[in-house]
């Protein structure tokens, strides 16, 4: 049997991956964890002195704390298959990874094991969102300085 | 006796003279469970690391075989075992507490039949008189090891296969009547469908499942049809209809079965089925064991399939390689 017998079994053999239905279910999720977020920023702002500006913050440590209870509580990768991307994207979905690789590492001692791998997953986000941050703020330093926009 | 390359006949006909299986909570819901040994209530016990309880559950299967083939450990000859565990230490570590001769093997979930081999070749030479062979899987210090953290969430495919938490071990001894016999066993080889998902290892072990049956098949001139069953180890339900098209055998329906797409039934939790070096010991050597024994088969052919990736290899883009070990069981008419 040559390789492209081989793959046609295989593509006839492989259920769909279902993707409408995993979008509006991505769509759902996503958006119910920041229609939560949002609730909390009102809150921030509505009992305590923030504005719409600063209660970014305060918000998004509200939410990692509760990806981190649901973490540890199991309840995160049940919302994760689910939702799939719509609970990895948000800023809980972060939280999850650093808090899921903390968890597995504990046995491995606290420096060694949690410290060292605490960011493992999560490594790659800080680290390309800070690249992203810094070309988006030259692009727009730049353009500042041509006189196209203004801060 | 080797019969043609990779195929060995086996004149003294070793037996199984016991087996042991232990499995975790989640096995309780394996349409398998009532031919379990000892089912366990939780993956690893308080203050006990993943990895010491996968060794937990080794030596507990181990001492089950024992018990049940009445025979003590200080006259079992040699010990052999695999996990799926970097450099194997769980069975490393089990093979420290059972502190009998030593041989640990890697082929990925292959591990369970290539120790049973090995096993049957040291008794065939007449090199040994009793040896445990078998393989384990541990659902957490596996997915740590080749996947995700536990508590990540991530969404699991349809192709995807739940590795169970399982340990399987069979005492081999010499030739014994009312005992189920091991005739043969085919060697595998490594087969790459050039496939490179790690979470549909059906497809990518597919094709080496194939290999080996085929030659199994040919070198012993027989047929699909002279077999109760031909069990593969953990192919999973796409895997197994991958395999079925790929034999177009008429025979193929119902003859060939897989562990992995049984273990759970039709429980959707478990997407494509069950996978892990513990789900073909742990079926082989509970189910097919008993129906064995029991008079049910009287000809089978157990394939434990490997997916011989891992983490580094599948990062760097490199496609899976695979294997699956044969051996070919009897029981003998009764009398």
């Amino acid at each position: 049997m040559d390789q492209k017998q081989f793959e046609k079994i295989v593509d006839n053999q492989t259920p769909k991956t279902p993707l409408f239905m995993n979008m509006l279910k991505a769509f759902l999720v996503g958006g119910i964890i920041c229609t939560i977020g949002q609730l909390i920023t009102f809150f921030y702002i509505r009992f305590f002195p923030f504005t719409e500006k600063t209660a970014g913050n305060p918000t998004v440590a509200t939410l990692v704390f509760i990806a981190m209870i649901l973490t540890g509580t199991g309840l995160y990768k049940k919302i994760a298959q689910i939702g799939g991307a719509g609970s990895a994207v948000p800023v809980t979905g972060f939280g999850n990874a650093v808090i899921s690789a903390s968890l597995e590492h504990k046995t491995e001692g606290y420096v060694l094991g949690v410290g060292g791998n605490m960011f493992k997953l999560a490594g790659s986000v800080i680290v390309f969102g800070v690249l992203s941050a810094f070309i988006v703020a030259l692009i727009k330093t730049i353009l500042v300085k041509m006189g196209v926009v203004s801060w | 006796m080797v019969i043609k390359s990779g195929t060995i006949q086996f004149k003294e006909n070793p037996s199984i003279a016991s087996t042991g299986v232990v499995v975790g909570p989640m096995e309780k819901k394996s349409t398998f469970a009532e031919s379990f040994d000892v089912i366990l209530p939780l993956e690893n016990e308080k203050g006990q690391t993943y990895e010491q309880a996968n060794t937990h559950f080794i030596e507990k299967a181990c001492k089950e075989s024992l018990r049940k083939g009445h025979e003590k450990l200080e006259n079992v000859d040699v010990f052999i075992g695999g996990d799926l565990v970097n450099q194997l230490s769980p069975t490393n570590f089990a093979a420290r507490q059972l502190a009998i001769p030593f041989l640990g093997v890697f082929s990925a979930c292959a591990s369970s039949v290539e120790s049973v081999i090995l096993g049957s070749l040291l008794l065939e030479s007449g090199n040994a008189t009793s040896v445990l062979a078998g393989a384990s899987s541990h659902h957490p210090s596996v997915e740590r090891q080749f996947r995700y953290p536990l508590e990540y969430g991530t969404q699991r495919a349809g192709t995807s296969q739940w590795t169970v938490t399982a340990a399987g071990f069979a005492l081999l001894q010499k030739h014994a009547k009312n005992a189920p016999i091991i005739t043969h066993a085919t060697i595998g080889r490594v087969i790459d469908g050039g496939q490179k998902n790690p979470l549909f290892m059906g497809a990518a072990m597919a094709p080496a499942a194939r290999d080996t049956i085929e030659r199994h098949l040919a070198n012993t001139n027989s047929r699909m049809a002279d077999f109760d069953v031909i069990m593969t180890g953990d192919l999973g339900k796409i895997g197994l209809s991958i395999l079925k098209e790929m034999f177009q055998d008429e025979n193929s329906g119902v003859i060939l079965q897989d562990a992995g797409a049984q273990f759970y039934g039709e429980d959707k939790f478990f997407k494509a089925g069950a996978s892990g070096a513990g789900c073909s010991a742990a079926v082989f050597f509970s189910h097919v064991f008993n129906q064995l024994k029991s008079g049910v088969y009287k000809r089978v052919l157990l394939v434990a399939t490997g997916a011989l990736l891992s983490p580094l290899t599948f990062q760097q883009g490199e496609t899976i390689p695979c294997i699956a070990h044969a051996i070919e069981c009897r029981m003998e008419k009764r009398g």
